[in-house]
């Protein structure tokens, strides 16, 4: 018999050769965009924490946000945060044992993607 | 762990092209994976040619032309050519499924086949599922009775055997669980979408005692608990049965037995 000992055997390829799949894209981004939005909540933070300290920090942190990346990232964190509530009501909708016919799932997929562009643009509209 | 690059000995090269078959004139490329265990080398990707006016319908059949015509040394699994078997099992065209069942039809361009993804190759095509079939004898794979034997067979109402539908067609195959991102990360202690619809399929039938201790054996961070509902194992399912289902199933039971 040929030596393939364990261990000394290749590991088959996975993330580069599967193909992504709707319902796989939208789980990771669930994960992607709850930890993304920890650094919009840090620069909130430092927003408010300069505004505490002195008016010369504030006026820096202050042309940060206000500026065009701090815009850039108020506005992916404003999406992030409705792709992430509206993935966490797809979660709890599973957890109850529902929409898991995989149509549903899938429907339930694009749901959120859809949803939480429509539900930006609405905020963006609003504010 | 989360590994997302492949260990140096895994990382797959550029392999060898082999001849056009002489006088066709509908070919079609297959890019394959190869491995062999005996000269040492990384594993890599071969070109083939095959002739499609002389090739069966099916992945499978391409790949018994190939190894007849072209190279006898590629390896891989087959039995049933009928989908029942689950030896066939192998990533086709970027999603696990049966060879002997997938349609080359279905695939646009180059057909890309490699082993099943996230596991230890013996050679070739073939995976070893040695921790996959330990992994499904750790949920106790058969009927657990208490109560004394009946003269006859264990009875079971038409309603009860219902539940069992989509439970008991799974043919072990591996394609769920190996399209899992949660069992490539964690394969080693989390059970994986096929050992766990085996589980549910235990824990609903009406006949079994152990209903209890099934589940106390799952309730655990890993077992159980690393499904996160990516859904990849039902997409993928070459029976079309849903695991991610089941696993939520066992889940609710969790919970419902708690409160």
């Amino acid at each position: 018999m040929a030596d393939s000992t364990p261990g000394k055997r290749p590991l088959s390829p996975h993330l580069t050769i599967y193909r992504p799949q709707l319902t796989s894209v939208t789980s990771i981004l669930t994960r992607i965009t709850g930890n993304a939005l920890l650094v919009g909540a840090l620069l909130v933070v430092a927003w408010f924490l300069a505004a505490s300290v002195s008016p010369a920090a504030f006026g820096a942190v202050d042309g940060l946000m206000t500026g065009w990346a701090g815009d850039l990232v108020m506005l992916l964190s404003l999406w992030a945060l409705w792709y992430h509530a509206l993935a966490g009501l797809r979660h709890l909708i599973w957890d109850a044992g529902f929409g898991l016919e995989l149509e549903t799932a899938e429907r339930l997929g694009w749901g959120v993607i859809i949803g939480s562009v429509l539900l930006t643009i609405l905020t963006l509209a609003i504010i | 762990m989360v590994q997302l690059t492949l260990p140096k000995n895994s990382r797959v090269r550029v392999g060898k092209t082999w001849p056009k078959p002489e006088g066709a004139k509908n070919i079609r490329r297959f890019r394959i994976y190869r491995w062999n265990p005996d000269d040492g080398e990384n594993p890599r990707v071969d070109t083939y040619f095959v002739d499609m006016d002389s090739c069966g319908p099916m992945v499978l059949d391409a790949l018994i032309k190939i190894k007849n015509e072209i190279d006898p040394t590629l390896s891989f699994r087959r039995s049933c050519r009928e989908g029942i078997c689950g030896s066939c099992a192998m990533n086709i065209d970027g999603v696990n499924t049966l060879a002997c069942i997938r349609g080359l039809d279905e695939i646009r361009g180059d057909v890309k086949i490699y082993p099943l993804p996230h596991t230890e190759v013996v050679k070739d095509l073939i995976p070893d599922l040695t921790h996959f079939y330990a992994q499904h004898a750790s949920i106790m794979p058969w009927l657990e009775t208490r109560t004394n034997r009946p003269e006859r067979e264990w009875r079971q109402s038409i309603e009860d055997r219902r539940k069992l539908d989509g439970l008991y067609e799974c043919v072990m195959c591996a394609s769920c669980s190996t399209s899992c991102p949660s069992y490539w990360w964690n394969g080693d202690k989390y059970l994986g979408p096929a050992a766990l619809l085996h589980a549910y399929r235990w824990i609903v039938d009406s006949r079994d005692e152990a209903t209890g201790e099934r589940l106390d054996q799952l309730e655990d961070p890993f077992k159980l608990f690393r499904c996160h509902t990516i859904m990849n194992c039902t997409k993928t399912c070459p029976k079309g049965l849903n695991p991610a289902k089941a696993i939520a199933e066992i889940k609710k039971m969790m919970i419902e037995r708690m409160v």
